[in-house]
């Protein structure tokens, strides 16, 4: 197995809208600030992978364009994924282990802000017997909402303090778009959208892409004093109808993890892809978590929510706190699919 | 296209697909479908003695072939328990009713998972996991999921 | 509520198919770059941009150079006139958009441009189109112009010699 570290990670500053720039527009500063960090040139990179989804925008193809914001003459590697980019970390990941190439870059991308992304979510769902009904994306995570909380005898508060957390560290976050002081108490008082969720507990409509960079060893430590090295990463999916499935639990996050090793060391600090309060709680247990660990520390995406980039930014953010000696070991977690359906973990560690 | 006061051009776009892509639904959730048409409920037996509902090709758990059979398909319902639920106080236009209502994920008399459809109760109080409610069936049915036009209590 | 079908496509048999429309609305932006460039063709210009690292100028332009992935903010106005370097002729009607057939698509390479325009090319018989015929544009009626590169209605020959092949061979 070949050690490989993410060396260096950008993001844009995410917004609620941003229509002066269109995908390339904001994804090129991105790339050309993580290539800057890494001291790289765009030739160097062996390999490049993306996650996109294309019903963002309402244009089939649309990944192809985006190769503008890269570069890609001569031609170059690469490769797409049509679902949140750190799939396309964990296929850059792979790519790495052949050994001919020891640099890949990583994008991720997404404007929620032109369509309406609860709506279009629905179109992940299966087009026989649950498409037809619109379950938006809110509706399905209330369901596994309403069923984490009937099997466990949580309450409503319980996600509401997630969401307090949540908002109190994103506060430190440049890039939150949801942060501050708030209570329990008052977000309490808001009205449910769909019950049990109030809007606190989703995630906000966010313009964004990020940018990660990985290296295999000997490179990895020529780049960076301190590579977050991947020392475990697995993702697993589950059946697709919620009928079939404990939504109450995460069986796909909890076997990923533990092929991953996470629960192997002492974990400092989490990353984890939990769109709606609800789902923090859920994943936090199937990674198998103690109270030591800080979740979350850059506000997740209940902070902001660049849907095909929120995934690959939990491995960023976990490896950054890393490079700057803000932990030793780091558990990233990335989902895909209705109600936690597919699950990547990857454990991040310091030398 | 509007040039309004921004530095961007905006523009509307409708994604559609005329009159829908047709899909050939397979003979499995064809046969649940034909039973929706002729106001029936079915499920199919998984090898392992699990009633699927609604019916899928395989196990979830095991992957095996479901439904080759046809005494593989039963008779499940009409009535069923809500197992989880979710109440909509604004409904979308594209939902299913267009007054408050609960999505539930309802498990069928004699199946053993849940099928999500719309619940019309009223309101969010007379909603809670595992009350009991049965199919309100359209006059009008085409081999559709929203054959049934929603869920009631029973 | 959408996505039920009203139409029976199975009849009376078992049920084996169904329809499944979908619909969706969006608000899209053409961006910084797009926006200056369509702006520019809603006044009857066509500004090209020029990559900064290999001064190619990109017609039309999408506001970074795609070889070398930077922005593309210089603009180079390009007249409405240039070079054919590749065309097809169109037999077979299938938009009730498209003119009746048959006509003719072609790439038109404008002059000072480094990459070529998708457009119509009219004003002679199909047959005649060929690489290298010079061509100009024919707008649309001035009050009838937008944001859009419809408001040229299609290319017309110029009447001058083609253009040798090597000048725009490395551009097909």
């Amino acid at each position: 197995m070949t050690d490989v570290a993410v060396v260096a990670f950008a993001q844009s500053k995410h917004v609620a809208a941003d229509p002066n720039r269109n995908e390339v527009e904001m994804l090129m500063p991105v790339v050309a600030e993580a290539l800057e960090q890494a001291g790289l040139e765009r030739e160097e990179i062996g390999f490049v992978c993306s996650g996109s989804c294309d019903y963002l925008l309402g244009v089939p193809f649309s990944f192809v364009t985006a190769l503008d914001a890269i570069g890609a003459w001569p031609p170059i590697r690469e490769s797409h994924v049509e679902q949140d980019a750190a799939w396309a970390l964990y296929e850059a990941w792979v790519r790495l282990q052949h050994g001919d190439v020891d640099t890949a870059l990583v994008y991720g991308f997404g404007k929620s802000s032109l369509g309406d992304l609860h709506e279009i979510m629905t179109l992940q769902l299966d087009p026989y017997y649950l498409e037809p009904l619109w379950p938006d994306m809110v509706s399905m995570a209330a369901l596994q909402a309403r069923a984490y909380l009937d099997a466990t005898g949580k309450t409503e508060r319980d996600l509401a303090e997630v969401v307090v957390r949540s908002r109190a560290a994103a506060a430190s976050n440049p890039n939150a778009i949801v942060a501050g002081t708030t209570t329990a108490d008052a977000l309490l008082k808001e009205q449910t959208t769909i019950a049990p969720l109030r809007t606190s507990d989703c995630p906000p409509i966010t313009d964004g892409a990020a940018v990660v960079i990985l290296a295999t060893a000997d490179r990895a430590r020529a780049i960076s004093e301190r590579p977050a090295w991947i020392r475990g990463i697995d993702h697993r999916i589950e059946a697709h109808s919620i009928g079939v499935r404990d939504l109450a639990t995460s069986r796909s996050t909890a076997l990923a993890a533990g092929r991953a090793g996470a629960a192997d060391d002492k974990v400092d600090l989490a990353e984890m892809h939990a769109q709606f309060s609800h789902e923090e709680l859920i994943v936090r247990d199937a990674l198998g978590l103690d109270d030591s660990a800080t979740v979350n520390p850059s506000g997740g995406p209940l902070a902001a929510n660049p849907v095909m980039a929120t995934g690959l930014i939990r491995i960023g953010e976990a490896a950054s706190r890393i490079s700057a000696g803000g932990g030793d070991r780091a558990v990233a977690h990335a989902s895909s699919g209705p109600c936690l359906q597919h699950n990547l973990v990857a454990v991040l560690e310091g030398e | 296209m509007g040039d309004g006061a921004g530095e961007t051009l905006i523009d509307e776009h409708v994604l559609e697909f005329p009159g829908g892509y047709k899909r050939s639904v397979g003979p499995v959730v064809g046969r649940f479908l034909t039973g929706l048409r002729d106001q029936q409920l079915v499920g199919v037996r998984t090898p392992a003695g699990r009633v699927l509902v609604p019916p899928a090709e395989y196990d979830p758990e095991t992957s095996a072939a479901v439904g080759e059979r046809p005494e593989d398909f039963v008779p499940v319902g009409p009535e069923g328990v809500v197992t989880t639920w979710a109440w909509v106080r604004e409904p979308r236009p594209k939902h299913p009713l267009d007054r408050p209502f609960a999505w539930a994920l309802i498990r069928l008399d004699g199946a053993d998972t849940g099928m999500l459809h719309a619940l019309d109760a009223g309101t969010e109080d007379a909603v809670h996991t595992g009350m009991r409610v049965r199919p309100r069936w359209r006059a009008e049915r085409v081999g559709h999921i929203t054959d049934i036009e929603c869920f009631e209590p029973a | 509520m959408s996505g039920r079908a009203i139409e029976d496509l199975n009849e009376d048999g078992p049920v084996t198919k169904m329809h499944a429309p979908i619909r969706l609305e969006y608000r899209i932006g053409a961006g910084t770059a797009q926006s200056r460039f369509l702006r520019g063709v809603a006044e009857g210009k066509l500004l090209g941009q020029k990559c900064p690292v290999c001064s190619k100028v990109y017609m039309p332009p999408r506001g970074s150079c795609p070889i070398h992935g930077v922005p593309t903010e210089e603009e180079v106005e390009l007249p409405d006139r240039g070079t054919v370097t590749t065309f097809c002729v169109v037999n077979i009607p299938f938009s009730d958009l498209a003119p009746e057939v048959p006509y003719v698509c072609a790439q038109v390479l404008l002059d000072g441009a480094d990459t070529a325009l998708f457009g119509l090319i009219a004003g002679m018989p199909a047959r005649e189109v060929r690489m290298g015929l010079r061509v100009r544009a024919e707008w649309a009626p001035r009050e009838e112009w937008t944001y859009n590169l419809g408001n040229i209605k299609w290319w017309e020959p110029t009447g001058e010699p083609d253009a040798d092949y090597d000048a725009y061979k490395d551009y097909i």
